[in-house]
């Protein structure tokens, strides 16, 4: 068969064809438009109802935007210049203009200190970039990033350079008395950890004397009414007791622990450093910075807390907060894997409490109730009792994170750290923690961002952050009473160009950090 | 030979307790421990002196004392003469309605969102990946307010509604009337022989899950397909709508209608509660919508190919196939989001609406100066919608889990 067939071919072309251009429906943008718009009824429909949507927003929203006016004094000035050019609607951008300073630093932030805050920011772009891109910048720059913190602190609030830099000399000096004490040799150490051993148990010792003595306090205050105060009572007055009698053992048993442990080292490394910054912050701080400054004073003008706002308010809370809250998130979740009941329960308890209520009532509680469980005498700085609740909040948040990150470690993992011999801080540090870390990343970044947004829940507390600000200040005053877009939507704007840049940075460091090999 | 000695069995010395693995952990304990009573000694101890500098005591007796102030969205009776107590049953039955209308609404607008972003109209999927952006990366308090403004700004006056020929009319022939003190809507006024209508209703959906129950059994045991989705449908109206015919209409409407300055009858929705109805419904549904996309897209394509090799339609695939295994991976993020909700309901107190943070921890806290107590049952209140929302979710998760044999 074959042989005929071949004898019936009358024509072999021995040239190849040029390539023709595909169809001109099959190929270029009317390919594309047809596969991703028109293939079908439906997608037809659909993009004919989204087409119509996007041109009612256009046209409602764009005559609005381009008469927009950005110079005036006032709101009533705004419209009349908006009818005097004969359009019917327009924004007033020139609430932003007119009052651009109070958005950023609040209405109370002194006019001629505004170059702190915006320095503080701009030292704080470069602190941040070495940690965000650590391949591209050189690691000598992470000593900006460690002084930062001091910098930012003089900067914002002001007061003497010498309060922030002695407290960095503090650090500085427990470090070189840690690598000191690390580098005795066995003699001088025992020596060293008798001393230690019993100052820190007679530390622990009057902790345990004040705490009793507080139990014996608040038993005597309870009522004598009923059978619940009565057990209240009772059971405050055995826990005294109890403390009572472990005064003098707990002393003795440290300073043996301690003194014990002076030929491996650890110990008595680390409280020699803890009791020694310990007594710099607490003795030294003052008189040392105050001395400073009186023979070279070196002083900005001083800013109270409660002057902050704006979005500056923000940004501190926000960038205070997450970096304060992560390694508290580490700790709470380690804890929670801990196999020591009593850790494990403090953390699970906290964790649950906190993750069960909204922010607003933890900042109830900063706000109201707070005071009550200070010392009479005290009185706590707003934005410092403002801290502590959202970094409570958001580490609760964080160490859920993370314990789905070291829950997703493999087992292999941690019986691999356990073959090599290494002890739980340095499994934990050198394997366990990089690797969970790098899971929780995504995580870590929706919560940093999260509460970012959250920050402008101070506003209901009656702080001045930029949604406090426009809420009260802005719409409340006679030249701009009741202006809503153009105040709003700017905020959002705000809010949005740094959240959605974060989240954008996190996915590129999830590609960057991507090890596994496919 | 060698002899087995018998392991060498240490004495218990002092510095085991620090140094050996087996005593370390007691000892840490202790320490925290001890800590951990020292601080609550030292707080408890602080209260005590601060509230008696204050001349205060812990005491709820507040909670039995005349309100004196009025709540302006009521699900239940209530007036100015009530007491603290009912002003905060007011508020938390107004926080768990807006949770549970707002819960509602993320569930439906994060589903569509979801789906539509996954869609392959290039248009559409695009203005859902801006709606999620837009919506996840600003702060819900901008977005309930922006609301809040919208509608007491641009929605008309009462009186807007008056005259021949008024500048605004009321919607769905004459019963919805939205105004900027709040939107009307027409209220059911139960009849005699309306709780018979009522029955027939409530039996008739306990019928439709006998019959869905029926139709699965038939599925499994014979493989016969008995369509369930129109019955259902025509099991949940035509009962209680014939019912209400034959017997008269029981149940009415009383419609909304401007009288003198506002308008009376129907129920009032006020914009505050719109506000943060809407705002809460889509700035989670942004979240929902990325939930149930990664849901969708964790289901590998090999079950579709499957399936459609077993020769289903794409509709059966969609309902048999992808979205019970989706469902696994969109249910725990879920919950969480219904508990967002519910806890982000708590910034009612920035637009008014009186939910129970605005009534308890709101201005019963600032009349009676109660601070600890409000504040405490305050939190103790959201603990509880957490723990109950939680705990329900998971028991549905667990029966939606994997059967593994």
């Amino acid at each position: 068969m074959s042989d005929t067939h071949a004898q019936t071919v009358a024509f072999v072309r021995e040239t190849e064809i040029p390539p023709a251009p595909p169809p001109a429906s099959q190929a270029g943008a009317v390919k594309w438009v047809r596969e991703n718009l028109f293939s079908g009824p439906f997608n037809t429909i659909m993009t004919l109802l989204a087409l119509y949507f996007i041109y009612k927003i256009f046209m409602g929203a764009f005559p609005w935007f381009a008469n927009g006016v950005w110079d005036a004094g006032s709101i009533r000035e705004c419209r009349d210049k908006v009818t005097a050019s004969g359009a019917e609607t327009g924004a007033c951008f020139a609430v932003l203009v007119d009052r651009w300073d109070h958005l950023m630093f609040g209405f109370k932030y002194p006019a001629d200190a505004y170059w702190r805050p915006l320095v503080a920011f701009l030292v704080m772009l470069v602190a941040i970039a070495p940690v965000l891109f650590s391949k591209v910048f050189p690691r000598k720059m992470l000593i900006l990033t460690a002084l930062y913190p001091f910098l930012a602190f003089w900067l914002i609030w002001g007061g003497s350079l010498w309060v922030p830099l002695t407290i960095l000399a503090a650090i500085i000096v427990t470090g070189m008395i840690f690598k000191f004490v690390e580098s005795l040799d066995v003699g001088a150490r025992t020596i060293l950890a008798a001393v230690v051993g019993a100052g820190a148990g007679a530390g622990l010792a009057y902790l345990l004397f004040t705490g009793a003595q507080e139990l014996w306090f608040i038993a005597g205050s309870i009522g004598n009414a009923t059978i619940l105060t009565l057990i209240s009572s009772t059971l405050f007055m055995a826990l005294s007791v109890f403390t009572y009698a472990m005064f003098i053992p707990m002393g003795i048993f440290v300073g043996y622990a301690i003194y014990n442990d002076a030929e491996d080292g650890g110990l008595v490394t680390i409280v020699t450093s803890l009791a020694a910054i310990y007594v710099m912050l607490a003795y030294l701080l003052g008189p040392v910075s105050g001395t400073l400054n009186s023979i070279i004073p070196i002083e900005l003008q001083a800013v109270p807390s409660r002057d902050m706002g704006g979005y500056m308010l923000c940004m501190i809370l926000g960038v205070v907060c997450v970096s304060l809250s992560i390694p508290l998130g580490i700790i709470l979740a380690l804890g929670r894997q801990s196999n020591m009941p009593l850790i494990k329960g403090v953390c699970v308890v906290f964790i649950e409490f906190i993750r069960g209520v909204p922010l607003i009532t933890l900042l109830f509680v900063a706000n109201v109730m707070l005071a009550y469980f200070m010392p009479p005498e005290s009185n706590f700085d707003l934005i410092l009792r403002v801290i502590i609740m959202i970094t409570m909040f958001s580490s609760a948040y964080i160490a859920e994170v993370i314990r789905g990150g070291l829950a997703a470690l493999p087992k292999g993992q941690y019986e691999a750290a356990d073959s090599l011999g290494l002890n739980y801080t340095q499994a934990t540090r050198l394997i366990i923690l990089p690797q969970a870390l790098k899971i929780s990343i995504p995580g870590i970044v929706n919560v940093a961002v999260g509460l970012f947004k959250d920050t402008t829940l101070v506003s209901v507390i009656s702080m001045f952050d930029i949604v406090g600000m426009i809420r009260g200040p802005i719409q409340q005053s006679t030249d701009w009473i009741s202006i809503y877009w153009e105040v709003y939507l700017f905020a959002a704007l705000v809010f949005f160009v740094v959240c959605y840049s974060i989240s954008q940075y996190s996915q590129w460091l999830e590609r960057q950090l991507n090890t596994s090999h496919r | 030979m060698t002899t087995l000695a018998d392991p060498h069995t240490e004495s218990f010395r002092l510095s085991m307790l620090l140094n050996d693995t087996r005593y370390r952990s007691l000892t840490f304990q202790f320490i925290a421990l001890v800590a951990i009573i020292a601080f609550m000694a030292f707080v408890g101890g602080n209260l005590v002196r601060n509230l008696a500098a204050a001349g205060l005591n812990i005491s709820y007796e507040f909670l039995g004392s005349q309100a004196g102030y009025d709540i302006n969205q009521r699900p239940i009776e209530y007036t100015s003469q009530s007491t603290h107590g009912r002003a905060a049953l007011v508020g938390l039955l107004n926080t768990l309605i807006v949770a549970f209308l707002a819960c509602i609404t993320a569930t439906i607008i994060g589903v569509i969102a979801g789906v539509l972003r996954l869609s392959n109209n290039w248009i559409v999927s695009k203005l859902m990946s801006f709606y999620v952006e837009i919506f996840r990366n600003v702060p819900v308090l901008i977005w309930i307010l922006i609301i809040f403004s919208i509608m007491i700004n641009t929605a008309p006056a009462p009186r807007d509604f008056r005259g021949d020929d008024p500048a605004a009319s009321m919607w769905l022939f004459d019963t919805i009337a939205v105004t900027n003190r709040g939107v009307y809507i027409p209220k059911p006024v139960w009849g005699e022989g309306s709780l018979l209508v009522l029955g027939v209703f409530l039996a008739s959906i306990v019928g439709i899950f006998l019959f869905r129950r029926y139709a699965r059994k038939q599925l499994f045991d014979h493989g016969r397909l008995i369509p369930t989705f129109w019955p259902s449908v025509g099991l949940f109206f035509i009962p209680a709508i014939l019912a209400q015919l034959v017997l008269g209409s029981p149940i009415s409407l009383d419609y909304p209608s401007l009288q003198g300055f506002n308008f009376r009858g129907g129920i009032t929705i006020l914009g505050s509660l719109i506000a943060l109805w809407f705002a809460l419904a889509i700035y989670t549904g942004a979240f929902i919508a990325e939930n149930v996309r990664a849901g969708i897209l964790a289901i590998s394509k090999g079950q579709t190919e499957a399936a459609g090799a077993l020769g289903l339609r794409p509709n059966r695939i969609m309902s048999l196939v992808v979205l019970p295994q989706a469902l696994r991976v969109i249910i725990p993020p879920l919950i969480s989001q219904y508990l967002n909700i519910t806890k982000n309901s708590s910034l009612a107190i920035a637009v008014g609406y009186m939910d129970v943070t605005g009534t308890l921890g709101g201005i019963t806290l600032l009349q009676t100066g109660r601070a600890i107590e409000t504040v405490l049952l305050l939190m103790l209140f959201y603990l509880t919608i957490s723990l109950l929302i939680s705990f329900f979710m998971n028991i549905f998760n667990e029966r939606m889990k994997l059967q593994e044999r």
